[in-house]
């Protein structure tokens, strides 16, 4: 007579090789053990055995070889109660030729009970998995770079021509934390170029009408609302939670103030400019690490700002609707690619966009060994002379 | 002989061009002929004491020429200069 089902897994039990949770608990970290989950992915997805691989019961044979790697090695293999992994223990024994198999009795559920360390996986909720599931599908982003992106806490400053396509994008992407520095309010004259406000929106804080386009396109964004203008005195404090600052600025002053208190924190900062046809666009990030050596900082490839007459900053002055869009998605491309540490950044490269000759060409943006700014020890510079620089404001305002 | 990117701010004083040509053998003398021609722009990228402005980059190709040998750096017929000075528009 056949046995039943619950009959045969005893029978199994008898045959293979069981360890308690406690032994296993002992081995945890030992190179020559290699423990097993056989659970389904959702199972482990709740938590498994620190430094345990997964290898789910149906993908068993075809997949155990890679996992263990060395048929020498000590293998334990667990599941939820104990009855799953006893199973696979017999088709690795049996079938596969594998010679120190174990089963661990009681499962994860068990060693849960025992209160024995568990390894919670950060996964992505069914719902987020669905969203960024184009970005899951990219080997550069993936889960992992999801999270980063998830995790990435970065700073525009200016919620206008260039803040608009940032937010919307890096939101979109699914960057955690965006923080909007913006104490204007939105003008009609706006809205040719700054498509994260709309007309309904007219006359209320840039800041607001960006947090509320922002929380439609994605709730799971935190959306931190700084109305304020960038100063010496707050500079630093709002600088100080963020990953990467977003410099979309009109003015040199600002450029200034961002670029020393970026070098002071060790912040890399993403800048673009825009005028007529044409913006300019570079990553200053002058961070010491392994794989890098400083680049240079904003004052490095300008170390003082034009006089009025060449600051078009001074005034308002023409552009092209569409290219603070252009710069402004060229630049959230640098942030993405800055957190999730992929590709080549525009470190020590100035890109310079022509759109009425539809050409992009670079050039370098050297260190300045002898710059006021970087090649100091950042926390030497003073707080007093982040953005400072001679009689700036006197000049714009003389050119009216 | 060599080819002189013109960045917007400064087109107005070489009669809206984009790019022009000038004469030399060196970046000095390719931009004195550059402001020879266009008398406005000589202020505009030379001090009192006739070096570059500091708000000023001129680019050989596509590396900056204070790192080569400065205005005596030697320019060649198929070389293209550059002019940049700082840009700051955007959230406005």
């Amino acid at each position: 007579m056949t046995p039943s089902g619950a009959e045969f897994v005893r029978q199994i039990k008898g045959q293979v090789d069981e360890v308690d949770p406690a032994q296993v608990q002992e081995v945890l970290w030992d190179p020559d053990t290699v423990i097993v989950d056989v659970r389904e992915s959702d199972e482990v997805s709740a938590g498994k055995l620190p430094g345990a691989v997964h290898v789910a019961r149906g993908f068993l044979e075809s997949r155990i070889d890679g996992a263990v790697g060395d048929r020498d090695k000590r293998v334990i293999l667990y599941c939820a109660s104990g009855n799953r992994s006893a199973l696979a223990a017999r088709t690795l024994k049996e079938d596969l030729g594998y010679d120190r198999v174990e089963s661990m009795t009681g499962g994860y559920t068990l060693w849960k009970d025992r209160g024995y360390e568990v390894d919670v996986p950060r996964v992505l909720t069914p719902s987020q998995r669905e969203r960024y599931s184009r970005h899951l599908l990219i080997n550069e982003i993936g889960l992992e770079g999801q999270l980063k992106l998830i995790d990435a806490k970065v700073l525009l400053i200016g919620a206008g021509a260039l803040g608009s396509p940032n937010s919307l994008y890096l939101a979109a992407a699914g960057v955690g934390t965006l923080g909007i520095v913006d104490d204007d309010v939105v003008d009609l004259s706006n809205l040719q170029r700054q498509v994260a406000h709309g007309t309904s929106t007219i006359g209320e804080p840039k800041t607001e009408s960006v947090a509320r386009r922002l929380e439609d396109l994605n709730p799971e964004v935190k959306v931190v609302q700084h109305r304020t203008r960038l100063d010496a005195s707050t500079v630093l404090d709002i600088f100080r939670d963020y990953d990467v600052i977003v410099d979309g600025t009109d003015n040199f002053p600002t450029r200034y103030l961002i670029n020393d208190a970026a070098v002071r924190l060790g912040k890399p900062v993403v800048s673009a400019a825009i005028l007529g046809f044409e913006a300019q666009l570079s990553v200053f990030d002058t961070r010491r690490d392994q794989e890098h050596e400083p680049g240079p900082c904003y004052r490095c490839l300008f170390p003082e700002p034009p006089p009025a007459e060449l600051a078009p900053s001074c005034g308002a002055n023409g552009v092209l609707g569409v290219l603070p869009g252009t710069a402004g998605l060229l630049q959230a491309t640098e942030v993405i690619k800055l957190v999730v540490g992929v590709g080549d950044p525009l470190r020590g490269r100035l890109a310079m966009y022509d759109a009425l000759a539809a050409e992009m060409r670079e050039v370098k943006v050297r260190r300045d060994p002898s710059c006021p700014v970087c090649s100091v020890d950042p926390a030497s510079i003073p707080d007093d002379e982040l953005g400072v620089f001679p009689d700036y404001e006197a000049f714009c305002a003389a050119a009216g | 002989m060599a080819n002189i990117r013109i960045p917007p701010v400064l087109r107005p004083s070489v009669g809206g061009e984009r790019q022009v040509d000038a004469d030399g053998a060196t970046v000095r003398e390719v931009l004195d002929a550059l402001t020879t021609a266009h008398e406005e722009l000589r202020g505009q990228l030379f001090g009192a004491d006739g070096e570059l402005n500091r708000f000023v980059n001129v680019y050989l190709n596509d590396e900056d020429v204070r790192v080569l040998g400065g205005l005596d750096t030697a320019v060649g017929p198929a070389d293209t200069l550059q002019i940049l000075p700082a840009m700051a528009g955007g959230a406005r």
